[in-house]
C-alpha cells in the first residue's frame, strides 16, 4: 500500500499477525518455565545456549519452504495436492535435509562455544538432543505447512498469508515441546 | 526466503533448476549456519543468567515472546519502508507521513504485545511456582518493548538506508539481517533490564 497510510492503518493491519506470535510464545514459554523444563535447563549444559539458535533455523528452515510451495503454486509448477511429484517430493527431501543438518550444526558449534567458555558439556548428549528435537520438528511442520497450504490454496486463501503465522506458531510451540522431548529419549538412552 | 526471489530475478532468463535438492539445501545451509552462529549470541546471555531464569520463572515465559516480537516489528517496518523505495516515494525525513506513521504503529504494537506479555507472564510464572510481584515482570515486560520498539525503528531506517545508498535490493539482504539483529538485540535489551530491576 503506497504512501498515506496512518499509525492507526498499520497497527490494525499488523496485530493479528503479531498477537498470533505472542499467543506462540506464551506457550513456548510457558513449556520453558515448567518444573520439568527447569531441572533440565539446570542439568545439560548448552540446553539455554543452543534454544535461540535452534528456534530461529525453524522458521528459517520452514519458512523458506512455504515461500517455495506458495511460488510454485503461483507459477503453477505444483498441483495443490499430494502426489509423487518431483519439484514437491525434492523441496520437501531438501527442508528436511536443511533441519536435519542445521540441528546438528548447532549442537557442534554449542559443544565448542561450551568449551571455549570453559564450561564442560557432552558432544554426544547435545547432538542427541538436536537430532530428536530436529527430526520431530521437521516431521511435523512438513505436515503440517503442506496440508495447510494445499487445503487453504484449494479454498481461494494466499498461501503467503498463512506460511507466516503456520511456520512461527508451530516452530515456537513445538520447537521448545521437542527440545524437551529429546533431553527425556537422549536421557532414557544415554 | 530464496523462492521470491530467485523467481524474480530470473524472470526473463533460462530458468536454472529451483527445484533441485543440491541447489536448494546449497543455498539454505550456509544462510542457517550464518544465523545459528548469530543467534548464539542470544544464547550466551541466556546462559550467563541461567541461575535467574530457572529460580524466576516468569522470566522464561518472556523469553521466547521477546525472541519473536523484536524481528516481527523490523520485517513490518521494513517490507513497509522498502515497498515506498520501490515505488520511489521513500524520503529519509521527519517530514515522511510513512516514516512517522510505522514509527507509531510500532510503538503501539510494542505497548500492546509487553502489556499483555507482562501481566501473562506474571500469571504462568506465579502458577509455576515462581515468586516475581506483578509490578516488577510488567516493569521489566514494558520497558524492555519500548525500549526494544524505538531500537527497532532505528535499526530498520538505518539499514534500508544503508541499503538503498549501497545499491542493494532491501528485499534481499535488510530483512533477514535486520529480523534477526532485532530478535537477539531483543534478548540484550530483556537482560539489560533485568539487571536493573531484578
Amino acid at each position: 500500500m503506497p504512501g498515506h497510510a496512518t499509525a492507526r492503518d498499520v497497527y490494525r493491519q499488523a496485530l493479528p499477525v503479531i498477537l498470533v506470535s505472542l499467543v506462540a510464545g506464551l506457550f513456548a514459554g510457558t513449556i520453558l518455565g515448567t518444573e520439568t523444563m527447569r531441572s533440565f535447563i539446570a542439568d545439560v549444559p548448552g540446553l539455554l545456549l543452543l534454544l535461540p539458535a535452534f528456534l530461529a533455523t525453524r522458521g528459517g528452515v520452514y519458512g523458506s519452504l512455504g515461500a517455495r510451495l506458495s511460488t510454485g503454486l503461483h507459477q503453477g509448477l505444483i498441483e495443490p495436492q499430494f502426489q509423487l511429484d518431483r519439484r514437491l517430493t525434492n523441496a520437501i527431501v531438501a527442508s528436511f535435509i536443511n533441519g536435519m543438518s542445521v540441528s546438528v550444526f548447532i549442537a557442534v558449534v554449542t559443544y565448542l562455544w561450551l568449551d571455549l567458555l570453559g564450561s564442560d558439556g557432552s558432544l554426544l548428549e547435545l547432538v542427541g538432543i538436536m537430532v530428536v528435537a530436529g527430526f520431530l520438528s521437521a516431521v511435523l511442520m512438513i505436515s503440517v505447512l503442506i496440508t495447510v497450504i494445499f487445503v487453504g490454496y484449494r479454498r481461494g486463501l494466499d498461501p503467503d498469508n498463512v506460511i507466516g503465522p503456520v511456520v512461527t506458531t508451530l516452530g515456537d510451540v513445538f520447537g521448545v515441546f521437542f527440545l524437551l522431548v529429546g533431553v527425556v529419549v537422549v536421557g532414557g538412552v544415554i | 526466503m530464496s523462492a521470491p526471489r530467485d523467481a524474480s530475478q530470473t524472470a526473463d532468463r533460462p530458468l536454472p533448476d529451483e527445484w533441485s535438492i543440491p541447489r536448494i539445501v546449497r543455498t539454505m545451509v550456509p544462510l542457517l549456519a550464518v544465523l545459528s552462529v548469530l543467534q548464539l549470541v542470544s544464547g550466551t546471555v541466556l546462559q550467563t543468567y541461567e541461575a535467574t531464569l530457572v529460580q524466576y520463572p516468569a522470566l522464561l515465559v518472556l523469553v521466547p515472546v521477546q525472541i519473536g516480537t523484536a524481528g516481527n516489528l523490523a520485517s513490518i517496518t521494513c517490507s513497509r519502508l522498502t515497498t515506498q523505495l520501490h515505488l520511489g516515494t521513500y524520503e529519509l525525513s521527519l517530514a515522511n507521513p510513512e516514516l512517522r506513521a510505522n514509527a507509531g504503529a510500532v510503538f503501539a504494537l510494542a505497548g500492546t504485545v509487553f502489556g499483555i506479555v507482562g501481566v501473562a507472564a506474571w500469571a504462568i510464572g506465579l502458577a509455576l511456582g515462581g515468586a516475581l510481584g506483578l509490578e516488577r515482570v510488567l516493569l521489566v515486560s514494558l520497558s524492555s518493548g519500548m525500549l526494544l520498539a524505538g531500537l527497532v525503528v532505528v535499526t530498520s531506517v538505518a539499514a534500508v538506508e544503508a541499503s538503498y545508498r549501497v545499491g542493494l535490493n532491501p528485499d534481499d539482504t535488510t530483512i533477514p539481517v535486520v529480523t534477526n539483529v532485532c530478535d537477539i538485540a531483543g534478548v540484550l535489551i530483556l537482560f539489560a533490564v533485568v539487571t536493573l530491576v531484578v
